[in-house]
């Protein structure tokens, strides 16, 4: 939108004081941010040149062996198994999310509205060694639930790739309804009732105008998901150690010499992936929001 | 495409205490356009509703060409609907959006681009089918909503304020170019508004709503020259209250005998209404009436006079005739002579209760 604004390109006419002081301005107006910029160089920044360097150097010298040996065996499953992971909670949470987000904005219970909102901020922030402990003490292996409603002889196991999802899933359900609900209150009645003047049912309303009037925020909510799962670690770490393949957890063991020493560069190769794929996923996730978002410019 | 006549009986419809519609009767003929108009809350959206189908009445029915349709979806009636605003689906494009009815019926989409393009050209939009709602101004928008709403040649046009949200200018072209296609494809027309000026311009009857229920139907003369009731009185137009006494089925004001039109209210004391353009202004120094204000209208003036026991006056006269009466100038006031409506005398210096505007 902002690059058609057709103030930008105009000449500054002679004697025109107005616009040659706005243009000064303008010129002058990015140091404001100045200090948002030297927060990201050096958080941002410099933490990701490191990371760079580092991964692409094996014994002093440069070289792509750390790279190809984290895309190999165990790391390989890892990275897989996370990206599987992360797919399944942005997927699974993105539905759930909508679901329970319109089954909120359209109730006539303002508290309802109210306190699933609340409930959201909080629980879509709950994470970490808490939210482990939490679900450890109701569904781990002699959890509350586990053991009242006899749940491992039917085969459960919260520690388990299932288990995961499950926890994850706890605190991406909330984030979802918090990213959709503006979207939904934002889908007027009148287009509702536009198409069953037209014709419509249901069904057809949702297809042709309700569905393609929201993908752009349920994209945006699908990624954030995803990310929000791919970078978890915490959690996954007090839960299941390493039962669970995660890129995340070979990176904090290759890091900490668990296993092995020396593998601190096999570790920055391992988030060099994660950098790699989080770009991928965005590549998928531009041109498709462009395109969902086409009317909108 | 031909009209339906609609009929509104007994139409009932509450929403927790507050009453909308209040055993509402009213025949809308066929291909006529009326117009509803009442102040805000009187219930004109509730009525035009049960006909789309989006509310059910408490009470009542709703006919369309002799068939209750009450019970009848939203989705198969035979109406179609231009909103207030902002109706238009935002992800398709003015085109598409015409064509929305058809495609949902499976119409093959080389027939509904040419239908669309051909209703678009109806609205006076030929070139601008590619363009997206927000890329359209409130009065494209609302041409683009009105062939939408006649895409599916319906036998009913219901409009609810759809100018309401536009400026002055575009109001009055768009109300016109409404009113010319109605004419020309002969579709029974329900125009909700609050503005008399529009209700009284384009429709052939006028039906006055109050409270939920129907104070008066008549053509746009019949209703601006005799209004039934006060309150009709007051709201379609502007009305002087001077204060009169019966006498017989005459009533004496400002030194005046006129006969009494409609109901008459016990007591002698009353409010006579009297329309600005029926006062008679006469420039004199020794005038009984002194001119407070005067307000240039292009082709009129319209005075306000103050008599001297304090009692205000309207008058609408032509221009030309009022170039003398500045405020200061002095006049004597006339009556035409013809039969009036009173009211009884408001004890407060507050006018008629729901005046309106
Ligand atoms: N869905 C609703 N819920 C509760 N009250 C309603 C609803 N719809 C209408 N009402 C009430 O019913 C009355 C009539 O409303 P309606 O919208 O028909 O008025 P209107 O004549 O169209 O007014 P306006 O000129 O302001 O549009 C109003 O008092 C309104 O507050
Ligand atoms: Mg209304």
């Amino acid at each position: 939108m902002a690059e058609t604004s057709p103030a930008a390109p105009a000449a500054p006419r002679p004697g025109d004081r107005a616009r040659a002081g706005g243009g000064g301005r303008r010129s002058l107006g990015w140091t404001a941010a100045l200090p948002l910029l030297l927060f990201v160089g050096l958080a941002f920044g410099v933490p990701a040149l490191a990371l760079l360097a580092g991964a692409f150097t094996s014994e002093g010298a440069p070289s792509t062996a750390n790279l190809t040996r984290s895309l190999q065996g165990a790391y390989l499953t890892a990275l897989i198994g996370s990206v599987k992971l992360s797919a399944l909670v942005a997927v699974v949470g993105a539905v759930l999310g909508t679901f329970l987000a319109q089954a909120v904005v359209t109730s006539p219970l303002r508290r309802l509205r109210d306190g699933v909102l609340t409930a959201s901020g909080v629980l879509a922030n709950f994470g970490g060694v808490p939210l482990a402990f939490a679900w450890i003490a109701t569904l781990g292996n002699s959890g509350v639930l586990t053991t009242r409603l006899g749940l491992d002889a039917y085969g459960w196991s919260l520690y388990s790739f299932w288990g995961l999802a499950l926890v994850y899933l706890y605190f991406s359900v909330p984030l979802m309804v918090l990213v959709v609900v503006p979207a939904l209150d934002g889908l007027r009645p009148q287009w509702r009732e536009a198409a069953q003047n037209n014709g419509a049912t249901t069904w057809q309303f949702w297809r042709h105008v309700g569905i393609p009037v929201l993908t752009p925020a349920l994209l945006g909510g699908v990624v954030l998901l995803f990310g929000g799962a791919f970078a978890a670690y915490a959690t996954a770490a007090a839960m299941v150690g390493t039962v669970v393949p995660l890129v995340t957890l070979q990176i904090a063991d290759a890091l900490t010499g668990n296993v092995l020493i020396g593998y601190e560069n096999v570790a920055l190769a391992l988030s060099f992936d994660m950098v790699v794929v989080a770009g991928l996923v965005m590549a998928i996730h531009l041109p498709l929001q462009r395109r969902s978002a086409r009317w909108l410019r | 495409m031909n009209g339906a006549q609609v009929e509104f009986r007994g139409l009932r419809r509450a929403f927790g205490t507050t009453v909308a519609l209040d055993g509402l009767d009213l025949t809308v003929a066929p291909g006529e356009l009326i117009a509803l108009l009442g102040p805000s809350g009187c219930g004109k959206t509730t009525a035009l509703r049960c006909v789309a189908g989006f509310e059910t009445p408490d009470a009542g029915a709703v006919l369309v060409g002799g068939e209750d349709i009450t019970r009848v979806p939203a989705n198969r009636r035979d109406a179609g609907m231009v909103f207030q605003s902002y109706s238009l689906f935002p992800n398709l494009n003015a085109r598409d959006n015409v064509a929305f009815g058809m495609r949902v019926r499976k119409v093959p989409a080389a027939k509904r681009h040419a239908r669309a393009a051909e209703l678009l050209e109806l609205v006076g939009l030929p070139s601008q089918g590619g363009r997206y709602p927000h890329q359209l101004s409130g009065g494209q928008q609302q041409r683009v909503a009105l062939a939408r709403a006649l895409a599916l040649e319906p036998s009913v046009l219901l409009l609810d304020e759809p100018l309401s949200a536009l400026d002055a200018k575009v109001r009055v072209t768009l109300r016109e170019e409404i009113r010319r296609l109605q004419l020309s494809l002969g579709i029974t027309t329900i125009f909700v508004t609050h503005d008399q000026e529009e209700a009284l311009s384009v429709a052939d009857h006028v039906a006055v709503l109050k409270d939920g229920r129907l104070e008066q139907v008549g053509t746009p003369a019949e209703v601006y020259d005799r209004p039934a009731t006060p309150f009709v009185a007051e709201f379609v137009g502007t009305m002087n209250h001077l204060p009169g006494r019966l006498d017989g089925d005459q009533v004496e004001v400002i030194g005046q005998r006129l006969p009494v039109h409609g109901e008459v209210p016990a007591g002698p004391d009353v409010d006579v209404l009297v329309r600005p353009e029926t006062v008679l202004v006469t420039a004199a120094h020794d005038g009984d009436a002194e001119v407070v204000t005067a307000s240039f209208r292009g082709a009129s003036v319209r005075l306000r006079l103050r008599l001297a026991d304090g009692t205000e006056v309207l008058a609408d006269l032509p221009g030309h005739d009022a170039t003398r009466l500045g405020p200061g100038g002095r006049a004597f006031l006339r009556l035409v002579r013809r039969p009036v409506l009173v009211a009884p005398r408001a004890t407060a210096p507050a006018k008629v209760p729901a005046a309106g505007v």
